[in-house]
């Protein structure tokens, strides 16, 4: 397995120096190192001479990916794309363009998103599964069918619509939470209550509905009737035998998330006002903060891939017949 | 059941007594807090740097200038802050000798202002004062590992201040220059105070030869700015420029210590993000206690704050509305501000009309619930509101939003009589109080000229409107009819808006950045206001960056603008238009490219002279000439509407001054009281959402009892 990993590690890096040619071509397209300039330092009154001295300070004053008049392997080192790439491989996410430390900020917010999209995933998926199995328990019943159009009905709203009636409804009708806000320890939890069951109820539909596909797959199989045939209940068919068995096509969607729950969820974290890691990136895209927008590219990149990698594990630990060579 | 117990037991014990929607700990119940909110995280919080204002809300507070502008006073007045008095000024000519005080702008050489300061101003408590027993610096010389565990100004374990000197003044002034700063008035400061361009030109040299040191910039001399003694200092300004004064009153000249630089300066500090461009050091009423900016940021009063008091005088009506009942209190009237981070309308509004927000503004989704206007024209809060106790607010914004046509365009550009009618009657056709009215909800006067109310200059009534646009019947301007629109096409070579010469229809191209929600029905509204000369629209639309290099190419024939005033003088309008400005060839500010000699000649007499009868007789004749050429289609001033509940006091809109919250009040006790009736949580939707959870689960109970039988 440790070497199946270390093959992995190793596709991952042209990966890597993909996404990111990719991020800085395509940042570099809408943006000149100037507009970038230009925002930093305002649209009132700046002159030329600013706009250069802010680029030469930034190193935005160099070719971009290839330089000319430089000699030997300078003609690529010497160029913004190596400087601003090279570092973020040792995680080094240097400096946003306003002068604040992109690493410390990554750490700073990836908590309280953690803090809602955790707990959100995983009673999410409980709950999905459990509602899953009842529904394939009343397959083929009017039960079944009535629950089916309730999960589309659940997954054809918008998050937006979840959201905004939530806060309506929890925050100013009964008074129950805050509408909004954020804080720390035990304080917290009236903040993040909201949140968590707007994101469980509004991933309901969507996993409910794949799940009940995957479980009625699996319960047409030998395995089941056997079950049934030594005479045990159909709960626990469905939740000892069909639930085990039908694990590999839910992790192949579960596992490889978990790790872009750090990137947390820009519509919740912007109504609910979590200082989260959802809209760093939104907001440096804006800001046109090419530092921030390639580190958190670069970051989404490597959690992806890690989840990819962790879901290949996982597969060794639901089904021993899967072996990682 | 069980976990709605939970749930009930968790919100009771984790929100104060009663309250559950409370965002607020309980113990700052009955606090002299002011709740706000900021949309947008602050870039910068270096009085050097910063030009925003969003940025300014914090740093008014913070930094003390030497000048402000007085709260409550109409027009905006400048008074003393920092300064004990208003800063002397006299004239000097090239060879120094002093000249009169009425010496023409072509002999003054330089004006010298003389500032003296209070004695008595000391910093906020700061870990760069900190002395140790042995009375030397504490925190100037940290050894590697020093920081281990430091994350934020409070870490530190002790503080200190000192009073404030002419030299910190003078050192800011300095840092305008700084290379490492970018400074966004460097250029513009670099032209009036003397020496600061070479100033800069010496710097820059000094930290190539010393990369990486900490660059000292009390050791290289400014020629315009000196000290001359502890609490008086000196700044001379090249040849005559009044509206320097306005420029004291910004943050870009409060007080900085060196000591605050060197501290930030120190290895490991910047990793942190604990930097001055982050972390203020000030003398003003507030110092900011916390600093989260992806959450919330708190000012907390500065113990060390020199005695000011509330203004014991106002203009007409200040002391009917209740706003001089605190004159002659000590400032601040408040023991702290928590602004929170809310970065959508809805949650913001909301939580203004639970009483967890003290004022709030109106968004466009919330205007009808919020206002009513009467049949007489009359805006007030609606009835709802009214029940709450929130008032309204109004103030015209000393901002212009406008349209502009690019004077180098062949087609709708240029000095001569055709296109000066095609203009004309465009700017007729486009209805801007439509536009107003649709768009705005009514927040809005319609331009008449680059100038809004409230700057000197600016006339009101009949002698105001712009007599080629508008027409004065029964005491209001009323815009001229469309066929007067049609003559004026037909004149510029354009009947029924098709070009008289090639029988094609006349295009018109906006550039714009439109996006988002409104834009298309704007545009729509646009093309409809085209269609009334038969002319045809198109919008070529592009993002921000592409737009600003278009305008500084001059690429453009028709596009959106504003410009929000730094300083109440109508220089800081006309120089707009003015032709050493045009962005083509001089990268100025005249985005029109706007060039008219006569306006430039006026422009330069006037922008030097004080306020007076020939100063606006001479601004007449510049408003005569813009109006003449309709370089722009004057646009819009934008309205600004402010609720605010009934325990916060002494509210009144200023529209230059950035420093206001020391002024308001907030009655604690009144407040607890109305949150408290406006919030008691709602307990039956609980109960009966447990009972039919209990019913659901019974029903699915009995559901897999069957089921398994039937199995």
């Amino acid at each position: 397995m440790i070497a199946y990993l270390i093959r992995r590690i190793l596709y991952a890096l042209p990966i890597l120096i993909g996404v990111n040619l990719l991020t800085f071509t395509l940042f570099f397209v809408v943006n000149t190192p100037d507009d970038m300039a230009r925002i930093q330092l305002g649209i009132k009154r700046v002159t030329p001479e600013a706009i250069e001295r802010w680029k030469q300070q930034h190193g935005y004053d160099k070719p971009l990916l290839f330089n000319a008049g430089a000699e030997g392997a300078k003609k690529l080192s010497d160029t913004i794309f190596f400087e601003k790439s090279a570092s973020m491989f040792v995680l080094d996410f240097g400096y946003s363009d306003d002068g604040r430390s992109i690493s410390r900020e990554i750490s700073t917010r990836m908590w309280p998103s953690l803090v809602i999209a955790l707990p959100a995933f995983f009673i999410g998926l409980m709950v999905s599964i459990t509602f899953a199995l009842l529904i394939t328990l009343f397959r083929a019943t009017a039960l079944d069918a009535t629950a089916v159009a309730i999960c589309v009905v659940l997954m054809s709203i918008s998050m937006l619509f979840y959201i905004i009636a939530g806060q309506f409804v929890a925050s100013k009708l009964w008074h129950w939470v805050p509408i909004s806000g954020y804080a720390g320890g035990l304080d917290g939890i009236k903040f993040v209550l909201l949140p968590v069951l707007i994101g469980v109820v509004g991933g309901i539909g969507a996993s409910s509905r794949w799940y009940r596909t995957i479980f009625l797959e699996e319960i047409g199989r030998d395995y089941v009737r056997t079950a049934r045939a030594k005479g045990l209940s159909e709960l626990r068919v469905l939740f000892r035998h069909v639930l085990k068995n039908a694990m590999i096509p839910i992790l192949t969607g579960v596992v490889v998330v978990i790790p872009l729950l750090f990137m947390g969820s820009l519509l919740t974290e912007s109504f609910f006002g979590i200082p989260g890691l959802g809209s760093y990136t939104i907001d440096a895209i804006q800001a046109q903060d090419f530092g921030v927008v390639r580190a958190m590219v670069f970051l989404g990149s490597v959690l992806y891939i890690v989840g990819l990698i962790l879901t290949d594990i996982s597969y060794t630990v639901v089904d021993p017949r899967v072996r990682l060579q | 059941m069980k976990w709605l117990a939970c749930l009930s037991l968790l919100l009771l014990t984790a929100c104060d007594g009663g309250l559950w929607n409370n965002p607020y700990p309980p113990a700052d119940n009955g606090k002299s807090i002011f709740y706000t909110a900021f949309t947008e995280r602050p870039k910068h919080l270096d009085p050097a740097q910063s030009y925003s204002e969003n940025e300014y809300v914090f740093l008014a507070q913070i930094y003390q200038p030497p000048l402000q502008y007085h709260y409550l006073k109409r027009p905006y007045t400048l008074v003393p802050q920092a300064a004990g008095s208003m800063p002397s000024v006299h004239y000097v000519d090239k060879n120094n000798r002093r000249l009169a005080d009425d010496a023409s702008a072509d002999r003054v050489a330089f004006s010298v202002y003389e500032i003296h300061l209070r004695p008595d101003l000391r910093y906020q408590p700061h870990p760069a004062f900190a002395r140790n027993a042995q009375g030397e610096p504490e925190y100037l010389a940290l050894k590697p590992g020093d920081l281990d565990g430091i994350h934020g100004l409070g870490d530190f374990a002790h503080s200190g201040t000192r009073t404030v000197t002419a030299a910190d003044y003078v050192y800011q002034i300095k840092r305008l220059a700084h290379p490492d700063i970018h400074s966004p008035i460097s250029g513009l400061m670099a032209e009036h105070i003397a020496g600061l361009k070479s100033y800069a030109a010496t710097l820059q040299q000094a930290q190539k030869d010393h990369p990486g040191s900490f660059l000292n910039l009390q050791d290289y001399k400014l020629e315009g700015a000196e000290v001359v003694d502890e609490h008086t200092y000196r700044i001379k300004v090249v040849g005559k420029y009044p509206q320097f004064m306005y420029w004291l009153a910004m943050p870009f000249f409060a007080p900085m210590p060196v000591e605050a630089e060197r501290f930030y300066a120190q290895p490991g500090m910047h990793e942190k993000n604990i930097t001055l461009d982050w972390w203020p050091v000030g003398s003003g009423p507030y110092y900011l206690s916390e600093n989260n900016p992806n959450q919330r940021m708190v000012l907390s009063r500065n113990p060390n704050f020199a005695r000011e008091t509330y203004p014991a005088e106002g203009e007409a009506g200040d002391r009917e509305a209740g706003l001089l009942a605190d004159a002659g209190k000590p400032l601040p009237l408040m023991d702290q501000v928590v602004f929170t981070l809310e970065k959508e309308t809805i949650p913001y509004w909301n939580k203004f009309l639970q009483g967890y927000y003290d004022s709030s503004g109106i968004s466009s989704d919330s205007f009808d619930q919020a206002v009513q206007v009467s049949v007489a024209g009359e805006t007030n809060v609606s009835d709802a509101m009214s029940a709450q106790g929130i008032t309204l607010s109004t103030s015209v914004a000393t901002s212009t939003m406008y349209m502009g046509f690019n004077w180098l365009d062949p087609v709708v550009g240029g000095d001569s009589e055709r296109a000066r009618k095609l203009r004309r009657a465009i700017a007729i056709a486009l209805d801007m109080e439509e536009f107003i009215s649709i768009f705005a909800n009514g927040r809005g006067v319609s331009a008449q000229s680059p100038l809004p109310p409230g700057i000197f200059g600016y006339r009101e009534g009949e002698a105001g409107i712009n007599p080629y646009v508008y027409d004065w019947i029964n005491g209001a301007p009323q815009r001229k009819p469309i066929a007067e629109a049609k003559r004026l096409l037909a004149e510029a070579g354009y009947p029924d808006g098709l070009d008289e010469k090639t029988r094609q229809p006349l295009v018109i191209y906006l550039d714009t950045t439109s996006a988002g929600m409104g834009a298309k029905s704007r545009l729509d509204w646009l093309r409809k206001q085209f269609d009334k000369l038969n002319l045809q629209l198109v919008a070529r639309n592009t993002d921000y960056n592409r737009f600003q290099d278009k305008v500084r190419r001059g690429d453009t024939q028709f596009f959106y603008f504003g410009w929000n005033a730094d300083y109440p003088d109508p220089e800081n309008f006309f120089f707009l238009l003015h032709g050493a400005q045009a962005k083509v060839g001089h990268g100025g500010e005249n985005a029109a490219n706007y060039s008219n000699p006569e306006y430039d000649r006026l422009f330069e007499q006037m922008k030097n002279m004080g306020n007076s009868a020939a100063r606006q007789a001479i601004i007449d004749r510049m408003l005569e000439i813009l109006r003449r050429d309709g370089p722009w289609l004057w646009g819009q001033h934008p309205k600004d509407y402010v609720l605010r509940h009934s325990w916060l006091h002494n509210s009144k809109p200023n529209k230059m001054a950035n420093n206001n919250l020391k002024y308001l009040r907030i009655d604690a006790a009144s407040r607890d009281v109305l949150r408290r009736q406006w919030n008691q949580p709602v307990r039956w939707p609980l109960w009966l959402g447990g009972l039919a959870l209990l019913a659901l689960g019974w029903w699915l109970w009995r559901a897999l009892r069957q089921r398994e039988e039937a199995v």
